[in-house]
């Protein structure tokens, strides 16, 4: 076996510089190659969510309505067929919560898509099937703006997860703040 | 030592996750389904495996009194290296795996490998170390991500194998984690006591 560096301080800090330097140049090599795919797999991520949400549309444009990202979709002959509004808040049991919410032209909810979630699995994490058109706490085709949507333990009519009132409270808030998002898209 | 020697150790006699007991936080934390303890297993082992390399090969240039910072720094480079790669090009799992994989520089097997094995044996024989403890943590958090996973939600894989059933919620909850990991520990010690 090679005789061991002794412990000096020139040692020490020798092989510690050399070996950080390393690591840094390795690192920053390897960030440089995948910028692009992990941008890339964002943006997928977003478009997925995206045409998951609205009705078949042709066109889309993107806008900031109060602060928050919209995406307008126009069908061929230039009409507004609907938009995606990604909103999020941070009551949800497990911190964030971020969806997209589409809505048709009319203002009713045309679908949503989790975007980003830190619930529970198996309780507030079902809230990906929970709210859809044939889940028990249907939002599909509802419209916020004739009156919010609520839990029933808050006087509302939509069946909240079982076990998990604060991710749906979470999920509705949000509904309902992309609905108001959604009535200035076009102020 | 021989090679058959060390891969029994990692896979069986010193087994991490039933004999050693190390890195308990990702073992419980990421066994909520098959594929996430399977992933993280791997994860864990190409790291492992890795720091051993290099590790073992520094060893004689490494002064005994900055040797856990530079482990730590070997470590750390490998482990941020799993993680941007699975961000680019495995989205979806990086997002259910997310905080674990930065963990794993924290976690004990890989430091307690290199302090105990690479920085005393040849690079061979530290890469076959790392490599068979890592498989052993790797089919240690796989089994417990199937056991919880099925009992959890009734699901192999995602796939409802136990047709209608909604499963014990518990099982996926961390108590069914330590009861898992506690009743398979003394399941696998009764077997390997009882062979030898």
């Amino acid at each position: 076996m090679a005789k061991k560096a002794e412990s000096s301080l020139k040692n020490m800090l020798l092989a510690l510089t050399a070996i950080a330097l390393v690591a840094a140049a390795a690192l920053a090599a390897l960030n440089a190659v995948t910028a692009e795919p992990v941008a890339k797999a964002q943006q997928a991520k977003v478009e997925k969510a995206i045409s998951a949400v609205l009705p078949a549309f042709d066109r889309l444009e993107e806008r900031t309505v109060d602060g928050t990202t919209c995406y307008v979709a126009f069908d061929q002959a230039g009409q507004m067929v609907g938009a995606a509004v990604s909103a999020g808040n941070d009551k949800g049991f497990g911190g964030h919560l971020q969806l997209m919410v589409g809505f048709d032209a009319e203002g009713s909810v045309s679908g949503y898509q989790i975007l980003e979630t830190h619930e529970t699995p198996g309780l507030g994490a079902k809230a990906d099937q929970w709210f859809q058109k044939d889940g028990k706490g249907n939002v599909i085709g509802r419209k916020p703006a004739d009156g919010n949507l609520t839990v029933k333990k808050d006087g509302g009519d939509i069946d909240a997860i079982t076990g998990s009132t604060i991710t749906s409270r979470a999920f509705l808030g949000i509904i309902n703040d992309a609905a108001a998002v959604f009535a200035n898209i076009n102020r | 030592m021989k090679a058959s020697e060390i891969i029994k150790n990692g896979l069986i006699k010193e087994n991490p996750t039933w004999v050693l007991i190390l890195g308990m936080c990702p073992t419980l934390a990421t066994t909520t389904s098959l594929v996430n303890g399977l992933s993280m297993g791997l994860a864990t082992t190409f790291v492992l495996m890795m720091s051993n390399i290099v590790i073992s090969l520094l060893k004689s240039v490494i002064p005994d009194k900055v040797r856990i910072p530079a482990f730590i720094v070997i470590i750390a480079t490998f482990v941020t290296m799993v993680e941007m790669v699975m961000k680019a090009y495995l989205p979806g799992l990086y997002d259910s795996l997310g905080l674990f994989i930065s963990l794993i520089v924290v976690n004990c097997i890989v430091l307690g490998r290199a302090e105990a094995f690479a920085s005393k044996n040849n690079v061979g024989h530290s890469a076959l170390d790392g490599l068979f403890m890592g498989l052993g943590f790797t089919w240690a958090l796989s089994l417990l991500g199937f056991v919880r996973e099925l009992l959890g939600t009734g699901c192999v894989l995602g796939h409802s194998v136990i047709g209608g059933a909604d499963g014990m919620l518990m099982m996926i909850l961390p108590p069914g984690g330590f009861l898992a990991l506690g009743f398979l520990m003394a399941l696998i010690n009764r077997i390997r006591n009882k062979k030898s």
